[in-house]
């Protein structure tokens, strides 16, 4: 039966497309319009053609945003299939202890990984106890960002995936072990394509904010990465080359939608439908 | 048991709100200039550095709220972190402010595209309290924009405890014996002006020679450095965390405060001195009372209340000459001729060196 679209439908949308059109639409030409201008105004390519100054950010922006996407499906998705075999009461508690470190702020959290990892901080002390300390800390490390990233965005990649999980059919799992089925192949031909749509709504939800994370990189890695995100912020901030700076967002959108087509791929729409950011 | 700590508590509230009263009813500040009280009810927004006045914290003097007892002008407060993100503030005209408080070279930058207007200082009464050598400064030779606030130098900040001898020379920002334990600015400027103090560079240079010298300066030191830092500066050479730091002059004696252990000295080359001064921008829409605020800025009492909670130096002759006050003498916020005489003011550089250093600055960090 096709649904006739009524009067009601219509102007219920209306402020919803207002509003993406004030802050989404303009915006995005804003964004444009900046990156191919000049100081002036002007039709430039100028602050596009700088941007091979920045190949080396770019890269290294994706390249830790994969490894800490990596990392959270690791530790994410068995701590998912875990959560989601227990009982409801358990999971309920077990959510809870997911989100919480999200009730603070992102930049309080990374705050006190500086402290902890900081050479005199509480890590390094409890390590030299045992005669593991560095003599250095773990601060101002590629490492240390990349453990920042993963921190902060676990969460993000935990549920979706949990959500999936938690809604799988017990009936199907039990199918497959009737049919014979051992425990490995139940879990990559059954419950991993089963539970895709949520890890690549997860994968999403980390990638993108790893990918143009600033205040991360600068805290943890001691000013001396330079991603994506810090370029842009320095751009606007201290530099005031807005053309520049647009252009970087520009090229920063485009990877984002070009890894979201990628991982759209893997999934079809109509699962993967109200995940998707 | 209960019921006792229910009354007590009712019994402290009370005398609280009570003792809250009182002090809000009599003010004890004196002032020297008149208030007059025509502009009672207007806004007045001011705009100024993160902790850059006394705000009534720790028993001191809250010199907005009593500006607001005096003349009954409402000040509407917020604080910025950079010269830059104020000038982006003001250059995109998206906000309107009554009072900033910016750094030289940004004066300069200001009044050089219009951003700023003039306003006759000698009206103000209380001008007559500020020393000779903060006025007829290089960005606003005529004193027709500005108003000295506070004054502080950049210098080299080390731990006693992990530095041999007393150094005296930015040399030891090279010195490998500290590899790993070296942090220097997070901003293009401050950290370039320490290589250039060291190669004994005008500051102010436009010569691109001069910068790719600098730029290879920092890039030998990138491998000694432990991070580069702006703020965080105070939780690392507090905790010991990092022997040697280039920052400013104020902020040590807040970091010495903490840990005893810091040293301060002003290396032998030179350094960087700034200004941060009073302005009132083009767009400001409360000009009256911006200039009352200026003149209560300048209040004997006021701007001791601020010199001590700030740290910095304060070029009001009734604040140095004051016996109470507690910096009076002190070396690093004040320090003698033969080591000012050897300071920079950074100045506005043209936006294609700004452009290029910037670039370098990039380059050094993905290096």
């Amino acid at each position: 039966m096709k649904k006739k679209t009524s009067f009601f439908a219509r102007t219920a949308v209306a402020p919803h497309m207002v509003w993406a059109v004030v802050f989404i639409v303009i915006p995005l030409f804003a964004v444009i319009y900046y990156a191919f201008t000049d100081a002036q105004g002007r039709f430039s390519l100028e602050s596009i053609l700088q941007l091979r100054d920045y190949i080396p950010t770019i890269g290294l922006s994706l390249w830790f945003g994969l490894l800490s996407t990596a990392i959270c499906f690791i530790l994410a998705y068995p701590f998912a299939y875990f959560l989601s075999q227990k009982k409801d009461s358990q999971q309920k508690t077990l959510i809870m202890l997911v989100m919480l470190p999200m009730w603070m702020n992102l930049l309080i959290r990374t705050y006190s990984w500086m402290l902890i990892l900081e050479r005199n901080g509480i890590l390094n002390k409890l390590l030299t106890l045992i005669g593991l300390g560095t003599p250095n800390g773990f601060l101002n490390t590629g490492g240390a960002v990349v453990l920042g990233m993963v921190y902060n965005y676990l969460p993000y990649m935990i549920l979706p995936i949990y959500s999936v999980m938690s809604k799988l059919d017990n009936n199907v799992i039990q199918a497959a072990q009737d049919l014979g089925g051992n425990r490995f192949n139940v879990l990559t031909r059954v419950i991993f394509p089963l539970s895709l749509p949520g890890v690549v709504s997860g994968i999403t939800m980390v990638f993108v904010p790893s990918v143009s994370t600033f205040y991360i990189s600068q805290k943890l890695g001691g000013g001396s990465f330079l991603l994506i995100g810090d370029a842009i912020e320095s751009q606007f901030q201290s530099v005031n080359n807005f053309n520049l700076g647009a252009s970087l967002s520009l090229i920063l959108m485009i990877l984002i939608l070009i890894s979201m087509a990628i991982m759209n791929r893997f999934t079809d729409d109509d699962d993967a439908g109200g995940l998707i950011v | 048991m209960k019921r006792f700590a229910a009354v007590f508590l009712c019994v402290v509230f009370v005398g609280l709100s009570l003792f809250g009263c009182g002090k809000n009813e009599t003010s004890t500040l004196q002032v020297e200039a008149e208030y007059p009280r025509d502009y009672e009810g207007t806004v007045l927004n001011v705009y100024n550095w993160g902790q850059y006045i006394s705000d009534g914290s720790e028993g001191s003097l809250n010199v907005n709220k009593e500006f607001e007892k005096l003349t009954g002008i409402h000040v509407n407060y917020s604080e910025y972190d950079s010269n830059e993100s104020l000038y982006t503030k003001l250059k995109s005209g998206g906000a309107a402010y009554d009072i900033i408080i910016p750094s030289d070279y940004m004066i300069a930058r200001l009044i050089a595209e219009g951003l700023l207007q003039k306003f006759d200082v000698t009206a103000l009464s209380n001008y007559k309290y500020i020393a000779d050598e903060f006025k007829d400064l290089y960005f606003d030779p005529m004193n027709e924009y500005s108003v000295p606030y506070q004054f502080c130098y950049v210098g080299l900040i080390y731990n006693t405890t992990m530095v041999e001898g007393s150094p005296d020379s930015w040399g030891i920002m090279w010195d490998k014996k500290y590899a790993g334990n070296i942090l220097n600015f997070n901003n293009s400027r401050d950290a370039f002006g320490v290589a250039q103090y060291y190669l004994q560079q005008d500051v102010n240079t436009n010569n691109k020679a001069d910068w790719d010298a600098a730029f290879e300066k920092l890039k030998e030191q990138k491998p000694l450095i432990q991070s580069y830092v702006m703020d965080e500066v105070f939780n690392k050479m507090e905790g010991g965390n990092a022997a040697i730091a280039p920052y400013y002059s104020g902020d040590f004696v807040t970091m010495h405060d903490v840990n005893p252990d810091l040293a301060f000295v002003y290396p032998k080359e030179g350094s960087n001195a700034s200004v941060d001064s009073v302005c009132i921008p083009a767009s400001a829409g409360n000009v009256e009372a911006a200039k009352l605020y200026i003149n209560f800025l300048m209040e004997p009492e006021v701007a001791l209340a601020n010199a001590e909670a700030i740290y910095y130096g304060s070029p009001h002759t009734a604040v140095t000459s004051n016996p109470d006050y507690s910096l009076q003498g002190n070396e690093v916020i004040y320090p003698p001729e033969e080591i000012t005489s050897k300071m920079q003011y950074f100045q506005n550089l043209d936006p294609e060196t700004l452009a290029y250093i910037n670039n370098l600055w990039n380059q050094l960090k993905i290096s």
